[in-house]
């Protein structure tokens, strides 16, 4: 074969793939294709869950394995006047509420979730962008937060609604009661052996650690169980799964 | 389909003419052609998801004030050029969709044909790797070979090279698997159900850079397969990955001769 026609195999080879990757967006842009695009997630949740025990830890380290520096990432200041009023105050006339379906609506202050039993964990953060941070983390199990409350057995999901605001409405996510119930799974008031500190989520922290890090909600202000996610933000079960596409299953 | 007298005179494959034999096995076919699509949307969409945090590190953890051996964002505009990545503009949700389903294609891909090539005995007869084709000297052979663009065994023209064989079985059993395994390490919940993942590749953020540098050595293989298939012929090559029945080059006269009347591949 004759150099000039390699030489257009070659061309014509470059010109094809930059063809194929706009044809691939062309083709995800079908609501049909993008449906089987989107299916991924829940065959990787249902092959996830299907080889994980229900209470699988995520592994845990030691002291000397923690990042020097847990970097801040997503809001690092809620900054509205709520917000900034319980800072100014520490935190001391905040409230958690945790409601919906629920027999015995709570109103718990950091007292109260500190007499909580307390769980503490040296876990790696797995930001969604592929950068990882190992931390300590303190709190009451989510569980036995939502025991107190008398959870009832028709709710599916556990939302979160947090104190800041992405285009005026608030960061909210929501997990289901698989993992509303792990054991790792803890409203974490303590980083570090500190309190949280506003760029990581003051004054609470949900830890969901077998999850990247947007499931992870900082400034926690409302926790309510539910049974279905329609009708809560966009429907899709969180801020960045409404808005950008994230997989609400944040296992992988 | 998958004969078992293959590659020597082949009674299921009644030859249409004396130089044509039947070479690939209808399960390394299909795998051929759905992990052509597959890897060139994982190296698309990986692309996306690298430029999200373009830098690498070793151990557990890893992040901006750490130390990263690779620093790739002074390469950004090139990573992030649209005729690169899946979606061409910059979409870590869209990128990660792309590339957790056809990850899913490529792991179960591997498998099934595994399993294949171990009934039809594809693995055993044609990516075993013998000691002595090893050897120094073996491989220099076939290295001067490669170099005189003469890529088969007259008398055994359906049997890959030494350096093919090795590639192949590279891809097959070291690179794909490591992309595979790391790529798992990487997920939350699965270092939860299989903790030996994150130990074996010694942390997360270790099995991300390890997953970047069997990537690389995936895009390698690319580049170094189709130089090869167009250096030898890319009609008859293609022609053969499609119905698994190549023509056999015309035999190579030890001199050139002066005018060629014929190109070999378009020989019937």
């Amino acid at each position: 074969m004759t150099l000039l026609t390699r030489r257009a195999l070659v061309t014509g080879g470059a010109l094809g793939a930059g063809l194929l990757l706009s044809g691939c967006d062309k083709l995800a842009q079908q609501p049909g294709l993008r449906r089987i695009l989107f299916s991924g997630e829940k065959i990787n949740m249902g092959l996830q869950r299907a080889l994980m025990n229900r209470d699988a830890l995520a592994p845990e380290f030691r002291p000397d394995q923690m990042s020097p520096v847990f970097r801040t990432n997503g809001n690092s200041n809620p900054n509205t006047a709520d917000y900034n009023r319980h800072v100014a105050e520490n935190f001391t006339n905040w409230r958690l509420k945790v409601g919906g379906l629920v027999d015995r609506p709570l109103r718990l202050s950091l007292t109260d979730i500190g007499a909580f039993p307390q769980r503490a964990q040296i876990t790696r953060h797995d930001c969604v962008e592929g950068w990882s941070a190992i931390g300590k983390w303190q709190g009451p199990m989510l569980g036995n937060v939502l025991k107190a409350a008398g959870v009832r057995s028709s709710a599916r999901y556990i939302v979160f609604t947090c104190a800041d605001l992405w285009s005026g409405a608030p960061y909210y996510e929501s997990i289901d009661m698989i993992d509303a119930f792990h054991p790792q799974t803890i409203l974490a008031w303590a980083m570090n052996d500190k309190r949280v500190s506003v760029g990581h989520g003051a004054p609470i922290r949900l830890r969901v650690e077998r999850h990247l890090g947007y499931k992870n909600a900082k400034y926690v202000m409302r926790i309510d169980a539910v049974a279905s996610l329609a009708g809560i933000g966009l429907g899709k079960g969180g801020y960045w799964e409404d808005h950008v596409n994230y997989d609400w299953y944040a296992g992988i | 389909m998958d004969d078992p007298t293959a590659p020597a005179d082949s009674p299921a494959a009644p030859p249409r003419a004396k130089n044509v034999i039947y070479r690939h096995r209808l399960a390394t076919r299909i795998w051929h052609w759905v992990n052509a699509i597959t890897i060139f949307i994982m190296i698309g969409s990986g692309i996306g998801i690298l430029n999200a945090h373009p830098r690498l590190y070793w151990g557990q953890y890893g992040a901006n004030f750490d130390h990263a051996w690779l620093d790739l964002r002074p390469y950004g505009d090139i990573l992030r050029s649209g005729w690169l990545t899946i979606p061409a503009g910059y979409n870590l949700a869209i990128s990660r969709r792309w590339h957790l389903l056809f990850a899913l294609v490529l792991g179960f891909g591997l498998l099934v044909f595994m399993i294949a090539s171990l009934i039809n005995r594809h693995f055993q007869r044609d990516l075993r790797v013998r000691a002595k084709e090893i050897g120094p000297r073996h491989l220099w052979a076939d290295l001067l070979a490669h170099l005189r663009f003469d890529f088969h065994n007259p008398d055994d023209p359906a049997a890959y090279n030494t350096l093919q064989k090795l590639a192949y079985v590279a891809a097959i059993f070291i690179l794909i698997p490591l992309m595979i395994f790391t790529g798992l390490a990487m997920s939350p919940g699965m270092d939860a159900a299989w903790p030996w993942l994150i130990e074996l590749f010694g942390g997360r953020q270790s099995a991300r850079s390890i997953h970047f540098i069997a990537a690389s050595g995936i895009v390698l293989f690319v580049i170094v397969h189709l130089t090869l298939v167009v250096l030898a012929g890319p009609i008859g090559e293609v022609w053969s990955m499609i119905t698994g029945r190549w023509t056999l080059p015309a035999a190579r006269p030890s001199e050139p001769p002066p005018t060629p009347l014929a190109e070999p591949e378009a020989a019937e």
